[in-house]
Parts: structure tokens; sequence; C-alpha cells
């Protein structure tokens, strides 16, 4: 039997330990937001947080997270606002959206380590993240915005979601920039 | 209402010749039905107090809802296209919700195909929204006894000139005893008078894509439902011989194996065939499928070979072939030339290869289907997951997830069929998800093509006469297996229509037989016509010792419309209203190289810019790309510049997204994409030999240049891909000397 932490529930498994993290999450918890891409760890669709670390969970076995944290898109934040989401949201991020989730673990953990990255360390950091429809260069653009959101958030003393995030599919679509541009 | 009949082979044509007929099967649908095709398939639409039309309910308390009947793959017609109709309808955004339609014909078409979501359906959409407006202002209008033209709709809200208003929901019943007026009656908004149509706004689904929130087609579950994974013939036309299911069984989890029949006939969107393990989770499905023994009889496709195939390609396009188009007398030309010049050029197979494979998941009961799918297409959906199990397709009720990308794998619904037909064996719902090795060993591939160029050199090194020939498998193959040429619809994408001002031109195109499946991947026949055309008409700029973007401004002529003949389908528009325009594609080009800074850069070792432009999906595009080449031979691309006439645009933010992609989608077509096969089998199976730009290989900075424009709106998804791969090898031309002729370029430059 396998105990781990997936987003602040303890959870137990009792079947195949060598099932990859990935499809234990998916299939057994019911969490989807960590995406299947290619099950090697070749593209980081899959990507979630073991004791704060980014792995690509297609290739770790349940085993591998026994007595660990494991944190996905869904344990992130409660509601959409942590500043590489509201980053996300600002730039208009994603196309599809199917390789975001794994997008944003990667850049979390990589301003986790490194609040200020340049260029080169994003495309270091971000080179396991294939994304099909080509969103690399607002991703990049992205974690550079969520860098100083999270440096002007540390500087105030109350936090304010820069993008709210909304309910309906109207209210999603609400002129950014208040309909100037 | 005007029914789409089911003929597979001129089903798939019409959609991308030519969507005019749904558009006008839209129309009536939209205003001349008033009910559902079953009692089942009846949307939150249909339902609300008024249904003016299928696309739209107003309920009582004013919520407005737009039904999407096209699909989300990541181009933003879940975002874009409903705006078109609120718009005209002057209803308030935050007050809209939004459905996903499920695959019906009385939307018209839903195949999410062809770059043609706001071409095909802006008319219909402005017109659904205007009539609504208007029979909401004459409600009001007879409810306070006032002349309409006093009444005017304004954000959700009827207002009288004297200030009194109602709001939408208070007035959905008055509306709906309102004769519906006719087209001739409708009045639009004039572009100063829009609140939304032109604006940058936010995507539909981007806080569930932040969030993870997002119901893919790998997400969609059933209650009760049990996992697949299908083996399948390593070689296309492999048939089973016998299989041993005994240790695949054994394994935890494993329930059962069920045989799918193999593929008979024309290869449409049929399963494939195979040996199914049904499991109670994805992980013990793919488990017990390692275990599986499976014999194959041997395939006429057994000794299919790339490198054989691309000699007998090539052989075939260094003879004369079928003429497909012709002005002047090219062979005269070149009798009497004193300098011609000629080229081969090569692009390979490619994958779609989308982030998330096909998925479904499908209930079969009581002889009828319910399925979740990531489809870009719901109806073809129901056809084929009516004839594989021989219900009716009235029978088959298709729900639309979001897509994880689709490029043109996901119109083909083969994957559906499977989760049917295995479900009907199990009497369970069946989840059928495609690992990546799935995708990349069984796609629907882009088809491998070789191209044979020549031109004669007149004055000022300008072409007096230009001959192109090409042979590649047919799209038509996988609906019909004696085709032997190209289909006109590919002869369109940059083939028989090339703008060149050249006085003697003729294109051909050679018979070539398929091997694989052959499908449609964004931007389709474009990819290595423009590739071929494109780069050929910079070598002839650098053997004259021109510059390339004045050479290629020169060789495209004075502004001027074409006239092509009947042959030209162009992609079922009018050349009236889509016109070939030189002009409009004189201005892409000197817009990119204006942006790139083009007259500023001359090229250095190493470093220099390409440029290529091409018309596709009715879109006029050039790029400009910035190539850095390091003494090992590897491709930079510090900067792209792309510049895009594609008429009325909706949202610009959208536009610009579609073509930042189609950058780095082009790059990897360029730089690294290929799909081969040896003894039949395809050689690559996963992101490691079939590889796709990263971050750091993708163009560092690509900037879009949208052409403000009031013609038609045309396409988006796709038109930007064709000539990014072109402007690389012309950029490393100009860079290095040396001329790619092969796509992709790997190591050619070490």
């Amino acid at each position: 039997m396998i105990k781990l932490k997936v987003n602040g529930v303890t959870r137990q498994h009792d079947g195949d330990p060598d099932m990859p993290l990935l499809w234990y999450l998916r299939d057994e918890l019911d969490l989807k937001g960590a995406k299947f891409g290619c099950g090697m760890g070749l593209c980081g669709a899959c990507t979630v947080h073991l004791n704060g670390k980014p792995v690509r969970s297609c290739s770790t076995p349940v085993s591998a997270a026994a007595n660990a944290q494991v944190t996905t898109i869904e344990g992130l934040s409660t509601d959409g606002t942590h500043p590489v989401q509201v980053a996300w949201q600002e730039l208009d991020v994603p196309q599809c959206g199917y390789c975001q989730a794994g997008q944003i673990m990667s850049a979390c953990a990589l301003l986790a380590k490194n609040p200020k990255p340049n260029d080169a360390d994003i495309d270091t950091a971000m080179n396991g993240n294939l994304c099909r429809c080509g969103t690399y260069l607002r991703v990049r653009a992205a974690i550079h915005k969520a860098a100083e959101l999270t440096a002007s958030n540390a500087t105030k003393p109350a936090t304010k979601p820069a993008a709210k995030s909304a309910s309906g599919a109207g209210a999603n679509l609400l002129p950014r920039n208040g309909g100037k541009k | 209402m005007q029914k789409i009949e089911f003929v597979p082979r001129r089903t798939f044509l019409a959609h991308l010749v030519s969507s005019s007929a749904f558009v006008i099967g839209a129309r009536a649908g939209a205003f001349d039905f008033n009910g559902a095709t079953t009692a089942e398939m009846v949307s939150d639409a249909d339902k609300a107090a008024w249904n003016p039309n299928v696309y739209l309910g107003i309920e009582p308390d004013g919520k407005v809802i737009l039904i999407m009947h096209r699909s989300e793959m990541g181009t933003g017609s879940r975002s874009v296209l409903p705006v078109v109709l609120a718009e005209e309808l002057d209803a308030d955004w935050k007050r809209v919700t939004l459905e996903q339609a499920i695959g019906d014909p009385k939307y018209g078409s839903q195949n999410t195909d062809g770059s043609c979501s706001i071409r095909d359906f802006y008319d219909t959409f402005r017109e659904a929204g205007a009539t609504a407006r208007i029979m909401l202002e004459r409600a009001a209008a007879a409810k306070w006894n006032v002349p309409t033209s006093e009444c005017k709709a304004q954000n959700h809200f009827v207002v009288h000139k004297s200030g009194k208003k109602l709001g939408f929901g208070e007035l959905a019943s008055l509306a709906k005893q309102q004769p519906v007026p006719k087209k001739e009656e409708l009045k639009f908004k004039t572009a100063a008078e829009y609140r939304y149509v032109g604006k940058e706004l936010p995507t539909a689904d981007r806080d569930n894509l932040v969030n993870g929130k997002g119901i893919f087609g790998i997400d969609a579950i059933m209650p009760g439902m049990v996992y697949a994974s299908i083996e399948r013939s390593p070689v296309f036309g492999g048939k089973l011989k016998n299989f041993d299911d005994k240790d695949a069984k054994a394994v935890k989890g494993v329930l059962q194996t069920v045989t799918i029949p193999d593929l008979k006939g024309p290869t449409m969107f049929q399963p494939l065939g195979g040996v199914a393990v049904i499991a109670n989770s994805t992980w013990a499905a793919a488990k017990g499928r390692e275990k599986l023994k499976v014999e194959w009889s041997e395939s006429p496709n057994a000794a299919y070979d790339s490198a054989k195939f691309k000699q007998s390609l090539l052989e075939t396009v260094r003879k004369p072939q079928k003429v497909v188009r012709n002005v002047g007398d090219v062979d005269a030309e070149f009798a009497k030339a004193a300098k011609t010049h000629e080229a081969e050029y090569y692009a390979p197979h490619l994958a779609h290869a989308p982030m998330e494979p096909v998925a479904a998941v499908a209930e079969y009961k009581d002889g009828k289907v319910v399925c979740h799918a990531n489809t870009q297409n719901p109806q073809a959906v129901q056809d084929t997951v009516a004839q594989a199990l021989g219900i009716k397709k009235e029978n088959v009720e298709c729900h639309v997830t979001l897509l994880g990308g689709g490029f043109g794998r996901k119109s083909k619904p083969d994957y559906v069929a499977e989760a049917a037909l295995l479900s009907k064996a199990v009497g369970k719902p069946v989840k059928v998800t495609w690992s990546r090795e799935d995708d990349i060993r069984f796609d629907y591939y882009h088809t491998v093509a070789a191209m044979y160029m020549k031109a004669a050199i007149g004055a000022n090194g300008k072409p007096t006469a230009w001959l192109q020939r090409v042979a590649y498998p047919s799209i038509g193959t996988t609906f019909n297996p004696t085709s032997t040429h190209a289909e006109a619809f590919e002869m369109m994408m940059g083939w028989n229509d090339v703008p060149f001002d050249i006085p003697n031109h003729r294109a051909e195109n050679g018979p070539a037989k398929n091997h694989v499946r052959i499908g449609w991947l964004r931007s389709v026949a474009n990819i290595y016509q423009a590739f071929a055309v494109s780069s050929f008409v910079d070598e002839l700029a650098n053997l004259a010792k021109r510059d390339s973007v004045e050479y290629l401004l020169d060789v495209l002529g004075a502004p001027r419309k074409i006239p092509f003949g009947k042959d030209y389908i162009n992609h079922g528009k009018s050349l009236e209203q889509y016109p070939v325009d030189t002009g409009r594609m004189r201005n892409v080009i000197e817009l990119a190289a204006e942006k790139s800074g083009w007259a500023k850069k001359k090229p250095t070792k190493g470093r220099a810019l390409g440029i290529a432009a091409h018309r596709s999906f009715l879109t006029y595009v050039a790029v400009a790309v910035e190539v850095e080449v390091d003494n090992a031979g590897r491709v930079r691309i510090p900067q792209m510049d792309i510049a895009v006439d594609a008429g009325t645009i909706i949202n610009p933010d959208r536009v610009k997204s579609q073509f930042e992609g189609a950058g780095v989608f082009g790059t990897s077509i360029a730089l690294m994409s290929g799909i081969t096969a040896k003894n039949g089998e395809i050689e690559q199976s996963n992101f490691h030999d079939y590889q796709v730009a990263r971050m750091n290989e993708a163009p560092f900075q690509v900037n879009v240049h949208v052409i403000k424009s009031d013609a038609p709106p045309a396409g988006v998804g796709e038109p930007g891909v064709p000539p990014v791969a072109p402007a690389i090898c012309n950029a490393i031309a100009a860079a290095t000397g040396k001329r790619i002729r092969e796509l992709p370029i790997r190591r050619q430059l070490a």
C-alpha cells in the first residue's frame, strides 16, 4: 500500500505500484488537469510537482510518490489566482490549451527556484514542454509577466489578482484593457 | 431544411471545395426550422422561451444562449464566431452562455476544417443576430404602440427614443409572435457601431484552461465505462491471422479481449481493425496489450520503403505528366531559350501529432450510441459510427469536447467507431485513448511529394517560361482506392493558381499510389507545393543576382485580378467575391519586408533574411524570416515577421495567435519533422524520433502584422503555414549559399 498526499489530501493506493502517477491521478483520483501526451517524459503535458519539483507523471510510478507531496494544476490555487495563472490569463496564452497545465506547472517550478529568469533560463526550463499550437512566445512572455506580478505583489501590503477569474463564457469575453487597443 | 446526404467521397470533397451548399442549408435551417431532429437532440437554445433559429435561444430572464456548432481545437472558433451573432443582436456579452452543439445536420456543416468557420458562417451568424434584433425591436414597438423606427436594440434592451426600455428577456415571448423578416429587411451595424467585433476579446475557455478544468476528449467519462487499448497491424492493410491473449488476460485489471474486424473497401473513416484489450484502467489496458501475441497476414503494402518511393516519385516528375494549367507555349520557349534552370524538390510524410491523441468514450444501448469525442466533425462521427454498427445516423448522439489540437487528424472519426464497436461487444461504455505510438504509427499521414521545376531565363533574369510538375499519393486515395492523380482541391492549393506574370506557364501532375492512409494536415497540399514554388522563384532571384523581395514582386507583376478558369475552384468561392489579387499579395510582401528591416539588414556569413509569400484559404500571407546558421549547421530563428491579409477580422488577437502558431508549426516542418516507412512499417513512434519544434528551436520572436481590410473574411487557421518553410530555406540560401531542396533540413547543413 502506498500513501501519498495529493493537493494536501492524504491518499492511498492499493493497486499496481508501477502504475504511472499520471494514470493514478487521472483514472483513480479523477484529477484530469495533468494530461497524457507521450508516456515517455518527452512532452511535459503531464507535469506535476513532487515535493515541489517538476516531474513527468507519465513516467513516474506511483511508488516513487510514496510518502511524498504531489501538487497538480488543480492544487495550484483554488480560484486561478496564482500569479502564473493570472499572467497566463492576461496574455491569453492558450490556444487549444491541452499542454497548458504542464506548461504552467513547469513555469511555477522555474519561478520558485529563479524568481527573475532571463530568456535563456526560460528556454532551458521550458524545453521539455511541447506545444503543437506554438504558444511558446506567449508562454515566455507570461513567465516574465508572472515574475513581475510576484515581485510587485511582494512589495504590496495586500495582494490583488490582476485578472479577474470569471464564471460564464460571456463574462470571459469582456474586452481586455477596458476594450482599448 | 437542406439535408446533407452521406456520400463519403462527395461530402468530403464538398467540404474542402465548398461549404456554400451547407451555408444555404444553415440559413434555411436557421430561419425555417423550429424543431430538433429527434426528441433527444434538443439543445438548451432549442428549449429556451424564444428560439428564433438553431443557433440562438433567449430566456425570460434575459439569458442569451448561443450555440457553437463548430469544434474548438485552439483556433478560437468558440470565442470568435458567436461574437458575430451577439454583435448584430446587440446582446450584452456578460449575459451570453455558450453551448457546444452535438452533431446534427440542422446546424449546417460542423466539419471544423479548411479554415472556414468564419468565412462560411459569417453571413449566417450576422443574419441570425440581425433577424432576432428586428423582431425584438418590432415586439417592443407593438407593445408601446409606437413606430419601429423609434425603437433600437442597445446592449440587451430595446430602447424607445423617449428613453423607456424593455429587456430582451421581457420581450422574448412577444418577439416570438412577430413574423420573421425577409433578408432584404435586415439592417446590419456599421463598423463604427461595433462593440465586440474587431476588439481583442479574451477567449471563451481561457480560465478553464489555465485552471486545468477544460474537458477534452481524453477527460470524458461515462458511468461504468471500461478502458480499451488496441493492437493494430503494423503495416497498413495487414489482416488479423490469429492471436493469443492468454498472457494479456492474466494482467491484473484486464477484463477481456475483443477483435475489431479488418478494414474492408475504401479506407474512409473506418476503424483499421485489430485486437482490443479491455480493462478497468488505462494502464491495465496498455499493459495487457503489451502481452498480446498477434500474427498479421502480409499486406500488399509490406514493400513500402520511403527511400525507394522517393526515387519513384522523382522519376515520375522527370517525365511529362497530366497538364493542369497551361498558358502560352512553354516547350517552344524552352527550345529557344539561351539559358534554363531546373531543380527537384522533395517533402516527406508528416504526422499531425496533436498534443492530445484521439480519444472517445461511447455507449451502445438499445440500438443507439451516445458518445463524447475530441472530434472536428461530429456529423462524420454520426455517419461513421452508424455505418460501422449498422444503425441509423439519427441514433448516434455525438457530444463534442474540447480538442487538444486537431490539425485535420480529428476530422477522421475512426477512433469513435472503435469505441462504439467495442461498447456493443462488451455491453458497457468503452473509452478508447490512442497512445502516442498509435498516433504516430497509424495516422492519416500528410502525403509525400516530389516536385520538378524548370524555367527559361530571359532579360534581367526573369523567367520567360515556367514548368512545374508534381506527384504525390492523393487524399482521394482514402476515399477511392483507384484514385491515381491529385484532386482538384489539391491542385487549387498553390499549384494551378501560381499568380506569377510569366507568358508561358505550365503546371503538371503525375500519378502516385498510396501505401498508408493519406489525410489532410494543416494547410494540406499547400505545404509542399508552396515549398517548391517559393523556393524555386528565390533560386531564380539568386541566379539573377537580384534582391529576393524585388525579384518576387517583379515576377508577381502589376496589381491585377487573375481570371482563372473553371478548373480553379477557389475554395468554392467565386472569383468575384474572393479574387486572386496580386495587389493584395504585393501588399503583404512589402509589409513583411518592411517590418523585418529587409532593406537595412544585408546578409552576412551565416545570417540572413528570406522571404516567401503564398495565398491559401483565400488569405494572403508573406513571411520574412531571419536565420542564423552556426558552424555546426544548426539553424536558429531570431525573428519572423508575418504579414496577413485575411479580409474582415473579428478578433485580431486570435488572428495573431494563429499566425504565431503557424510560424512554429511551419518551423517544425522545415527543420525536423518527417515520417518514413520501411518494409511497410512506419519508422517513427513518439516525440524522440518524430520531432516537433521546442521552445528553443521555435522562432524566438514572431511578429504578426494584420492588414486592415473590409474584404469578406477569409481563412486564418491554416494559411500561415505554407510560406514558413520556403522562407526559412530562402534565408538559409542567402546565409550559407546552400539551397535546401528536401525537407526536413535536419543535419543537411552540418
